[in-house]
């Protein structure tokens, strides 16, 4: 089995560039299409609810490469346009333009979208949170020292209430579960987040869903609950989660399902490959399907998969040791495994109510997960846990 | 091979450290890294390589 000598990488983000520069760090010659929906160059999402946000940065500075670098690594590149279908049987991808352009291997890395309430299109003042043109158009709104009612308390909404309340917002942030986060840190540490966004000033709803966007005219005006009440708001985020970006691979024969279905060595079908937040595949230390919406796993899957390609036939499963992180405030959380699903949680260091702490999960008595409220060192002693299977005893004693 | 880190974008991950631990460290307080050597030798370069691109907060820059 020789190199390929054209790969094409539908998605232009961290796991799309992760992909084209390991391809080329691996003295890859051939050609590497990158096609990209946005027009911007390639840019890292972390920052948006955070640095670019609170406008510490300017959008330019969450550019993954400048342009040289992007320059130095001679790719087709294909901007401001989307992929739109893929023929399996003739190894080709029909662009949005109406280009067709013809792959030995292909590479998925189109990512997610936000999620939204249905029946706001065309309504004013409704937001999201996930590219640099929506972050734009949030602060505009910030600028106003609005009241924000934001929907959702995931690590988006969450990261976004702590940004906006600083800059003198007010905030409500509505969560369907008993406390921000709660699915994924379980009811303790979601109860100590409850506490946090309080005490900063922000009116916390918990257990209660929105039932719809209310409108005046044309322009939202706040949300109503199902329990009749209402929240009134200049301006409203959706942080509701989001979808994966696949409905273009319909009739492809490529599978998907919550993603790009994908076996242990990202791999979607013959000469088909996935990476990043649309990847849905095997991981093989957890013995389950995952597909991990984070920075870090966009980089990491992106880099397997290019070797993978490369790898003349002899691929490497693909399990990494999740990494994710949150600023809230002036709170870090760092976590390494997945903690959601976990059956055991035990605070082992520092404690909720100093919001200062490492905490470690379990299931079926191994540790899965270890999660660190600034509290880096200790963290990272505890991700050795996640590394080599240990058992919840040992990990917690 | 020249390396420049971007304090104020380390989110702390580690990752660096595990890829090239001759070469990166973190601070003890928070995680920051700490760069052990700018101009490490060729026989680091992929290890060097493979902690930029894994960096999750995209800090670390190398210059050939």
């Amino acid at each position: 089995m020789s190199a390929p000598s054209a790969v094409v990488v539908v998605g232009a983000s961290a796991a799309g560039l992760a992909v084209a520069e390991t391809l080329r760090r691996e003295r890859f010659d051939g050609r590497i299409t990158l096609i990209g929906e946005e027009p911007e160059l390639p840019y890292d999402r972390p920052p948006l609810s955070k640095e670019i946000l609170s406008g510490r940065w300017q959008a330019d500075r969450a550019r993954l490469r400048d342009p040289a670098a992007v320059d130095r690594l001679g790719l087709d590149l294909r901007l401001g346009t989307s992929a739109e279908s893929v023929d399996q049987a003739a190894r080709r991808v029909l662009l949005a333009d109406g280009t067709v352009v013809g792959y030995e291997e292909l590479v998925i890395t189109t990512g997610v979208r936000a999620r939204r309430l249905p029946g706001i299109e065309g309504v004013a003042g409704v937001h999201v949170l996930r590219t640099l043109a929506d972050v734009a158009a949030l602060r505009v709104a910030l600028s106003t020292k609005p009241r924000l009612v934001i929907v959702g308390a995931g690590f988006l909404g969450a990261e976004a209430a702590s940004v906006a309340v600083q800059a003198g917002a007010e905030v409500s942030l509505v969560s369907d579960l008993d406390a921000p986060l709660a699915d994924v840190l379980g009811p303790e540490l979601g109860a100590g987040l409850v506490d946090l966004h309080r005490d900063h000033g922000v009116e916390v709803l918990t257990g209660v869903k929105v039932a719809e966007i209310v409108t005046e005219g044309a322009r939202a005006t706040g949300v109503r609950l199902v329990d009749g009440r209402t929240v009134t708001a200049d301006a409203v985020l959706m942080a509701i989660g989001s979808v994966p970006n696949t409905e273009w691979l319909a009739g492809s024969g490529i599978p998907t399902d919550n993603g790009v279905l994908c076996d242990e060595y990202c791999r979607a079908a013959p000469h088909v490959w996935a990476a990043g937040d649309v990847a849905n595949w095997f991981h093989r230390g957890l013995s389950e399907r995952v597909r991990i919406e984070h920075r870090t796993n966009a980089g990491e899957q992106g880099m397997a998969v290019a070797r993978n390609i490369l790898s003349a036939g002899r691929p490497t499963a693909f399990q990494p040791v999740p990494y994710i992180w949150s600023d809230q405030y002036d709170r870090k959380i760092q976590i390494y495994g997945l903690p959601r699903g976990a059956d055991r949680f035990a605070v082992t260091k520092g404690s909720i109510v100093d919001r200062e702490l490492l905490a470690l999960y379990g299931k079926n008595g191994t540790v899965r997960a270890a999660v660190g409220i600034n509290m880096n060192r200790a963290l990272r002693s505890a991700r050795q846990f996640l590394v080599t299977p240990t058992p919840w005893e040992a990990g917690t004693a | 091979m020249q390396i420049t880190v971007a304090e104020e974008h380390c989110c702390g991950a580690g990752q660096c450290v595990l890829a090239a631990p001759d070469v990166f460290d973190q601070r003890d307080e928070d995680g920051v890294v700490v760069l052990l050597d700018a101009t490490p030798p060729e026989s680091q370069r992929a290890a060097v390589l493979d902690a930029a691109a894994v960096c999750p907060a995209a800090a670390i820059a190398v210059h050939e």
